[in-house]
């Protein structure tokens, strides 16, 4: 199946997950288009961080379709029948969706240059050099070009968590997740990371991103999502959903955060 | 003197203050100078330890072929061990409950039973099994050669070391692989990594700080294990060979500080390997900067810990309490 331009980059169709007999998804259905930044907010425990992970199989969905640029996520569909995909084909999925975690995740016995080159040349098997000039021209986007043979330990939670973000532009995704990219950095840190991400959201990057930056929401962000309980509560424009929430349970939650 | 005042503030005098002093520690401290000098001057004079013997012997050609031996015994045995150790560890992480209770019970037996034991058994192969047979089961062999051929006493203690040492390596390596943060597999995953690139770029090498200090343990352990073969019987080894030299010129004393003075040796040996492997492993661990020539010169003047970065000092090691996502 051959992606066109018009199919949104992700589609859930009643999409659930549970782990146990604990359901934390329950029948998400939503779409993302081109180039739409989506924010996905919901107190703690709401499963936005668990459908983001869905998106990228990390997290193997229990119910319903996921598909990213019009293809099945983690299943290869034959004769009306679903298979398994092996893990060769799912990393193969991974590669064009680019992920950052709350707690940055980078690999502290490398160097943020190294960081960055790791998957270009390991993953798609490309030569050094090339992925050496584009990984510097990344950190030089990111702010970071004086930093590139610092180790992470040596880097603040912000530049950090910048190295990450690279790290993951660096294998050319269509698509970026962004799971509390923010949470855990220090107050006067968030800043130069979400203004590293508003940059992408102007160059025309689809992303969707769990946050409690209600700023970022209101100000980068095309569609809010608002989760509570495993489902969606309420969704539309940030600006009109968090200047005038109708459901009872976005208003007790915005209330709170902003 | 330079004016090295702080910006906004005079320097203030630096305490003078008599020195609290513990007469105690530097008495303890004489004494126990005296007792290891006494020992000494005794143990030099001493005609047991007939040190001129031991000089004779030390750089016997016999002694030192045996010593040989000896590093081999301990190398090859090591390799086997590590690389089986590895496989066990992985088994024993499998998800698959046939593979992981193998490497259990293979851990219970041979971590269950002493060496000595294990290395007598192994010495007893050949007359309980006496051949080596290969092809199919119930039919007639395609090969059949009797084992005691097949397998010489050298080889059998190199098997019977290697497969006692895997059961602890198997467990120091499982120790390491656990200890890195789950994290960091994902990241990789997420990447598009496979579960292989995932461990031999990213896992292993974070694990191999947990692993080295054990496992050097572990080498230098083995190296005096491998006096136990004489229980396969293999005799050529250091120790077996220095007291088979001791047994014809009753210079058993000596010849016991001569096995000890090569044992020491090599444990010196691998002890600055050790060193340099773990210096290797603590890659962006440790607090220094890729500019660390600037950070250095200002360390030993100041005498204090570079400051890190040009913010907060971040350390990416798995908390005690990691903050969770939500699920």
């Amino acid at each position: 199946m051959r992606a066109t331009v018009d199919i949104p980059m992700v589609v859930a169709d009643r999409v659930s997950k549970s782990f146990g007999s604990n359901e934390v998804l329950k029948s998400i259905s939503l779409e993302v288009k081109r180039g739409e930044v989506m924010c996905l907010v919901g107190p703690s425990g709401s499963g936005k961080s668990t459908f983001l992970r869905c998106i990228n199989h990390l997290e193997v969905v229990s119910a319903g379709r996921l598909s990213v640029d019009g293809e099945l996520i983690g299943y290869r569909e034959t004769n009306n029948k679903l298979y398994e995909m092996r893990p060769k084909e799912a990393a193969r999925q991974r590669r064009d969706i680019g992920m950052v975690f709350q707690r940055f995740n980078l690999f502290p016995h490398m160097t943020a240059l190294q960081n960055v080159m790791e998957a270009p040349i390991r993953v798609k098997g490309l030569s050094k050099a090339g992925v050496e000039a584009n990984a510097r021209a990344l950190l030089a986007r990111v702010g970071l070009a004086e930093r590139a043979d610092y180790y992470p330990a040596h880097l603040s939670g912000g530049q950090q968590q910048r190295v990450a973000i690279a790290r993951a532009l660096a294998m050319e995704p269509k698509l970026m997740l962004f799971d509390e990219p923010t949470s855990a950095l220090d107050p006067e840190l968030v800043g130069e990371v979400l203004d590293v991400m508003q940059g992408l959201a102007r160059d025309g990057m689809t992303m969707i991103v769990v946050t409690h930056e209600m700023g970022f929401a209101r100000e980068v962000a095309d569609s809010l999502v608002f989760m509570d309980g495993g489902v969606v509560v309420e969704s539309g424009v940030p600006t009109e959903v968090l200047a005038n929430p109708q459901h009872e349970r976005t208003r007790a939650f915005l209330s709170k955060v902003l | 003197m330079a004016n090295t005042a702080a910006p906004g503030g005079k320097t203030e005098p630096g305490i003078k203050a008599i020195r609290l002093r513990h007469p105690w520690r530097n008495t303890f401290a004489v004494v126990l100078v005296l007792i290891a000098l006494l020992f000494i001057a005794d143990a030099a004079m001493r005609p047991a330890y007939d040190w001129p013997a031991v000089g004779k012997y030390l750089f016997d050609q016999r002694i030192s072929q045996a010593a040989f031996v000896t590093l081999q015994l301990t190398v090859y045995s090591m390799i086997i061990a590590i690389i089986l150790g590895v496989t066990l560890a992985i088994m024993r992480l499998s998800p698959n409950p046939v593979v992981n209770s193998i490497a259990w019970v293979y851990l219970w037996v041979f971590r269950g039973t002493p060496v000595y034991v294990q290395l007598v058994f192994w010495g007893l192969i050949g007359t309980i099994y006496q051949s080596i047979d290969i092809g199919l089961p119930f039919t007639e062999p395609w090969v059949s050669f009797p084992t005691r051929v097949a397998l010489s006493a050298f080889v059998l203690a190199i098997i019977g070391l290697a497969l006692n040492e895997a059961a602890y390596m198997a467990e120091i390596v499982r120790a390491g692989l656990l200890s890195v943060d789950s994290g960091q597999e994902e990241a990789a995953t997420a990447l598009g990594m496979s579960w292989f690139q995932t461990m031999v770029r990213v896992v292993v090498p974070q694990s191999m700080r947990v692993i080295i200090p054990p496992a050097g343990n572990e080498v230098i352990s083995m190296l005096k294990t491998t006096s136990l073969v004489t229980a396969i019987p293999f005799t050529l080894e250091l120790y077996t060979r220095s007291r088979d030299i001791a047994a014809v010129t009753f210079d058993t004393v000596p010849m016991l500080i001569v096995a000890s003075i090569w044992y020491l040796f090599f444990t010196s040996i691998l002890m600055v390997g050790q060193y340099f492997l773990e210096k290797r492993f603590a890659r962006g661990i440790g607090d220094r900067r890729p500019d660390k020539k600037t950070d250095d010169t200002t360390a030993t003047i100041t005498g204090v810990t570079p400051v890190v970065g040009s913010g907060r000092p971040t350390v990416v090691l798995p908390a005690a309490d990691p903050p969770k996502g939500d699920h």
